[in-house]
């Protein structure tokens, strides 16, 4: 089956980017097809390169961002959201005339449209929130 | 492209977390891509459309002319579920009298807001193809 996976809350405050990371292994594991991973709202701050949480606890970014190279999904940041919260790849920081972007390998910043046209094309949408 | 049912359900107050003014802009978004698109309100999601917000004192935007204009995106579909009004001592009247003009009937004026009981709400729900949680 063919998934768009869509995550409405930050790393570590919530839960639903560790079982939509979760959820998405499984998926990949039993053989599905994830054809787009939305993040929304804090969602975005999954996709931030400078978090440093302690030794002994995960780093949920590098997880999506392995798990993205390994499998070549399609990581996409809401741009609307992203601004908002200070998420910049380095064509949005230079158009924002930003000195510095923060956006981790594997992600990418798009519009809302790719959430809608995910949902279009997939058989299932999922939503990971509070 | 194909044509799906898209639900969009508002659980949350409109102000205090930015989660209905987000999904406003998911809605207005997709509008563009000519889907059958529903709007659901329960538990604190029908404040959303609450009459005479106003919101000089905690200096956030008040966004809510915005339920007005969607009807000119033919989004006309916006349930309300009866017992989460009841539960928070609201009435339709405590509503927004949202409108959308009927091209088909000499754009007479009809109403977006359909009240319904929360066993219709889990029949309507269950009829879409995709629901987004907000």
């Amino acid at each position: 089956m063919k998934y768009t996976v869509m995550v409405n809350e930050g790393p570590y405050q919530h839960q639903s980017s560790d079982s939509a990371l979760q959820f998405v292994r499984a998926a990949l594991e039993k053989g599905h097809e994830i054809f787009r991973v939305f993040f929304y709202h804090d969602g975005v701050n999954n996709g931030t390169r400078l978090a440093v949480p302690p030794k002994d606890d995960r780093l949920l970014q590098q997880e999506w961002s392995d798990l993205a190279k390994e499998h070549d999904l399609d990581l996409v940041i809401c741009i609307a959201a992203a601004q908002r919260r200070g998420l910049m790849d380095p064509d949005e920081a230079k158009r924002q005339g930003l000195d510095a972007d923060n956006i981790i390998e594997g992600f990418r910043i798009s519009g809302l449209g790719q959430l809608i046209e995910g949902s279009i094309q997939s058989d299932r949408t999922i939503v990971f929130g509070d | 492209m194909a044509t799906k049912k898209f639900m969009y359900v508002n659980r949350k107050a409109p102000y205090g977390t930015v989660y209905a003014l987000e999904s406003l802009e998911v809605v207005l978004i997709a509008a563009a891509f000519e889907q059958d698109v529903s709007l659901a309100f329960i538990d604190d999601g029908v404040y959303q459309i609450a009459k005479g917000q106003n919101t000089d004192g905690i200096g956030m935007k008040n966004f809510s002319a915005t339920y007005n204009a969607l009807g000119d995106y033919e989004i006309n579909k916006l349930y309300v579920e009866k017992e989460s009004l009841e539960e928070r001592g609201l009435t339709e009247d405590d509503l927004m009298p949202i409108v959308w003009e009927d091209e088909d009937d000499d754009w007479a004026e009809k109403p977006s807001i359909r009240i319904v009981s929360r066993a219709e709400m889990a029949d309507i729900l269950a009829d879409q193809d995709v629901h987004y949680s907000f």
